[in-house]
């Protein structure tokens, strides 16, 4: 029998005893469909990108090319400010840690709830919709409570991930639930109990590797929620890249320096998710 | 004096808040401060308003983090005394008596006076009534929201001087700016270096010292102010009464006020802004000259909002500012 | 049909035949106390001040102030806002989502979309408002929309470029899920596309798609930097306000304010959290 697949591996040969043509008018249709909407959807989002692109080769008078902006993210000393290569480094941390407590609370809760505690799923539902309720300014009025706490045992702007990981549960639960839903969950735990599996390899050898595209997508949603965090971060007067980048740009009369910076970031922030989707995505082709 | 620079330098460091280094040349008097006293400056929130700094100071109680001086509109530091330390420079005397709170907790530091900025390509503007041609069509905007930002207050209330309004009845401004929306020309944007940059908003309302062609980064950018209307506004100094850095802080409110030509007072002079010992250092002789000489000139009495007459403006703001431009 | 489970080595497992002590619920406590501290604690404290004054004493009769029709006023504009770039995100991120999931697995498209989808999705603000701006705005290159400054048409667009990668991102791993053998046995037994898409691939889908829609909703609403770059001198919606009342130097400022209308917001918030889950109800009865 054949190996269940999905959508994403319609094979492109048509299976031995189907007609042809069906299957290869289909595909065709499909082909068609997938190509329209990647150029409409590409215009749409890469123009205004453009746009911005071009603002920040903007030289001193309208209509002319400069590089400064650019040279100017490389350049920046800073009176005031740590400079660019730590704000990246402690980014980059942030993220992982971010990533990783979010993973490790949320898959298993999300599995757990789904095979035992069904009841509890509208419940976790709302809180994980809580965080984007509530505005970013006004939040701080609560979390400055907290983190003025924290800060009695640390100043870094590591300290940011407790409120990171809350920030990323919306993003993180809907790709999570999205994968989860599409595989049987109760059959596979019962399975791997019945041949002696403990919970935990249940969890984490079992049912998450089902899960990987929905995993990769919270991950990916995760990371780029703490590259791209401003806000918090601003207003709790802790330095992170985007805070470092903003303070970049308001050094400078050059007003192109602030869409210099946003690219870079930007570019930065997909060359980061391009290599993480590579690992996600290993070794599928061994199943069946 | 000297004890107390060994005690800042022990502390070795300084926090700030909501200093942009192109407002008023603070980018070059944070650098000055550091080489002088080798003393690291912490700049946070480069675009809070005068309340995120009294807001932060509340919310950082206690923490190392907490901002150190603030720099915040009269308005502000009047309602907030009981977190201020009281502290007298040694230059207090050339203060004039109207600019400081006699028990030393807030004195005011540099201001400026309203005008008009705008791009060169409009020719000159010699009256607030050329705003409303056809010329201007989407072209006239603020510094940000008047119930929100005191620059823009300000603004309206400069065309609210400019059409006989009187300080205390903002109401003439504010018909002015629905005038304005009618024919088109109001501009919905908040002006900042970019939107002025890319043309958006050719025509900005905002402090003088914040109209220089170089903070403003657009050649032959001109300013314009109403004959006969000098609305003028300064800012306060402070100093956090639970400082993490007290002797750092104090350090720092005396650079500010010293009279040296790399001194504070100079160094917002050089940004265009007036500082507020202003009076007395032209009489010692210790004024940079080509500096004050270079400030746009204003004509008329100058007038300062007041607690209460800002405060009515706001009032009136709130009820009828969305109507009148929406 | 229940076998013995045994190890390796034949013997029952320690855990085999022993009754869980602790209820079943116990295992998501770890995630309950994070989110306890870190998102109930801080919202807590701002719900508290929605019902103080200034000086710290309670004051209930805050609430009346939800009739103000300015206040009113300024929930409504949230509510369009929120329901037009959700809907319109949802709809259009469903579309581009099947035609990235419906590619190879494993090729560039896919991966260029999915990271494209993660930078772009936490995407917005100052740039993002100023990238439209200069594109389509009064000196924009590409042309003048005269509906630009229009709420919510204007704002709405600008929002639906960070709306669609995210519903991408959350709805794909979905679509994953749906198995290729069960459109070709939908075929098989000589349906249309139109019949699978009605009787299996849709209901199939829609507890993600709705999840997705709310989240884009949720997304929107307490998102303001884009809209204060948007355009700043008119309070639309919520969190404009929220900021006016939290950073106005002009004496117009109130912790309280803010905190009521953040209060407004989550009650918003459960509201439409209630319709969909009744929208999910119903689905679900699809599935039948």
């Amino acid at each position: 029998m054949a190996a269940l697949t999905s959508v994403g591996e319609t094979p492109i040969a048509a299976p031995a005893g189907r007609p042809r043509g069906m299957a290869a008018g289909r595909r065709r249709r499909l082909n068609t469909f997938r190509y329209v909407v990647f150029t409409l959807f590409g215009a749409f989002f890469l123009i205004p990108l453009l746009a911005m692109l071009r603002f920040s080769l903007e030289g001193a008078k309208l209509g002319t090319w400069s590089l400064s902006a650019w040279r100017q993210i490389a350049s920046y000393q800073g009176s005031g400010i740590p400079p660019l290569l730590s704000s990246i480094e402690i980014t980059l941390e942030l993220a992982v840690i971010t990533c990783a407590v979010m993973l490790v609370l949320l898959v298993p809760t999300m599995i757990w709830v789904q095979l035992r505690v069904r009841w509890l799923t509208r419940t976790i539902e709302v809180l994980c919709l809580l965080p984007l309720t509530i505005p970013a300014i006004v939040l701080v009025v609560g979390l400055g409570e907290i983190y003025n706490r924290i800060q009695r045992f640390s100043l870094s702007a590591l300290m940011l991930f407790w409120i990171y990981v809350i920030l990323a549960l919306p993003y993180a639960y809907r790709a999570l639930a999205a994968g989860l839903g599409g595989i049987d969950v109760k059959t596979l735990s019962e399975a791997a109990r019945s041949l002696g599996a403990s919970w935990f390899t249940v969890i984490v050898r079992v049912i998450a590797p089902n899960m990987r595209q929905g995993i990769l997508n919270a991950v990916l949603l995760t990371f780029s929620l703490v590259l791209g965090e401003f806000t918090i971060a601003y207003l709790l007067l802790y330095t992170n890249l985007q805070v470092e980048l903003y303070s970049i740009s308001r050094n400078t009369p050059n007003a192109g320096v602030l869409f210099s910076t946003s690219f870079a970031a930007l570019l930065f922030a997909f060359a980061l998710l391009m290599i993480l989707s590579y690992a996600g995505r290993g070794r599928r082709r061994s199943r069946g | 004096m000297n004890a107390l620079v060994t005690a800042a330098k022990k502390e070795g460091t300084l926090n700030v808040i909501a200093l942009p280094p192109t407002w008023a040349n603070y980018g070059t008097i944070i650098n000055t401060f550091e080489k002088k006293y080798g003393i690291t400056v912490n700049s946070t929130l480069p675009d809070g308003t005068s309340q995120q700094e009294v807001d932060a100071v509340k919310q950082e109680n206690g923490s190392p983090k907490a901002p150190d001086v603030l720099d915040v509109g009269l308005a502000v530091a009047l309602a907030n005394t009981k977190l201020f330390a009281p502290y007298e420079v040694s230059t207090w005397s050339d203060i004039p008596a109207a600019q400081k709170d006699p028990s030393g907790l807030w004195y005011e530091d540099y201001g400026g006076y309203m005008a008009i900025g705008y791009e060169s390509k409009f020719g000159t503007i010699t009256s607030l009534s050329q705003l409303l041609t056809p010329k201007f069509k989407g072209a006239v905007a603020l510094n940000g929201n008047p119930t929100a930002a005191n620059a823009a207050l300000n603004g309206v209330m400069l065309a609210n001087l400019a059409e006989g309004g009187t300080p205390s009845n903002i109401s003439k401004g504010v018909a002015f700016f629905h005038q304005l929306k009618q024919v088109g020309n109001f501009n919905p944007i908040s002006a900042t270096g970019a939107t002025i940059k890319a043309g958006s908003t050719p025509v900005v309302f905002n402090w003088d010292y914040l109209n220089l062609s170089s903070y403003v980064g657009v050649p032959g950018w001109k300013v314009f102010v109403p004959s006969g209307v000098a609305l003028g506004g300064y800012y306060a100094q402070a100093i956090n009464k639970n400082a993490p850095h007290p002797a750092a802080a104090r350090l720092w409110e005396e650079f500010l006020y010293s009279q040296a030509s790399t001194g504070g007072q100079n160094l917002w002079l050089q940004g265009g802004a007036r500082p507020v010992e202003q009076q007395a250092m032209t009489s010692a002789g210790t004024i940079d000259t080509s500096a004050a000489t270079a400030l746009p000139t204003v004509s008329g009495t100058p007038v300062f909002l007041s607690q209460s007459q800002s405060s009515d403006a706001a009032t009136y703001l709130a009820t009828n500012w969305a109507n009148a431009v929406g | 049909m229940t076998v013995a489970a045994t190890t390796k080595t034949g013997v029952r497992p320690s855990w085999a035949g022993r009754r869980p002590h602790a209820p079943t619920w116990v295992g998501t406590v770890p995630f309950l106390a994070y989110v306890a501290i870190f998102l109930l604690w801080p919202t807590g404290i701002v719900v508290i001040d929605a019902l103080k004054n200034p000086d710290g004493a309670w004051a209930f009769s805050n609430v009346s102030e939800f009739g103000n029709p300015l206040i009113r006023g300024y929930f409504i504009g949230s509510f369009k806002l929120c329901l037009l770039s959700a809907a319109a995100g949802s709809v259009l991120g469903a579309i581009l989502a099947y035609a990235v999931a419906s590619g190879d697995p494993d090729g560039l498209i896919r991966r260029l979309y999915l990271s494209v989808s993660g930078v772009l999705a936490q995407f917005g603000g100052v740039t993002l408002a100023f990238a439209f701006l200069v594109t389509i705005g009064p000196v924009g290159l590409l042309f003048h929309a005269s509906w630009y400054f229009d709420f919510p048409w204007g704002i709405g667009l600008i929002y639906t470029y960070f709306q669609i990668p995210l519903m991408v991102l959350v709805f794909m791993p979905a679509i994953d899920g749906l198995k290729v053998q069960w459109r070709e046995a939908s075929e098989n037994l000589g349906s249309s596309a139109w019949q699978y898409w009605r009787y299996v691939g849709g209901p199939l889908l829609a507890p993600a798609f709705l999840g997705g829609a709310l989240l884009l909703f949720a997304n929107a609403l307490s998102a303001f930097a884009t809209i204060q770059a948007w355009e700043n001198q008119i309070a639309y919606i919520v969190p404009q306000q929220i900021s006016t009342a939290m950073s106005s130097e002009v004496g117009l400022s109130s912790v309280n304010e803010a905190s009521l209308l953040a209060l407004g917001l989550v009650i918003m918030v459960a509201v439409v959290m209630t319709i969909y889950a009744l929208l999910q109800r119903r689905a679900a009865r699809w599935l039948r």
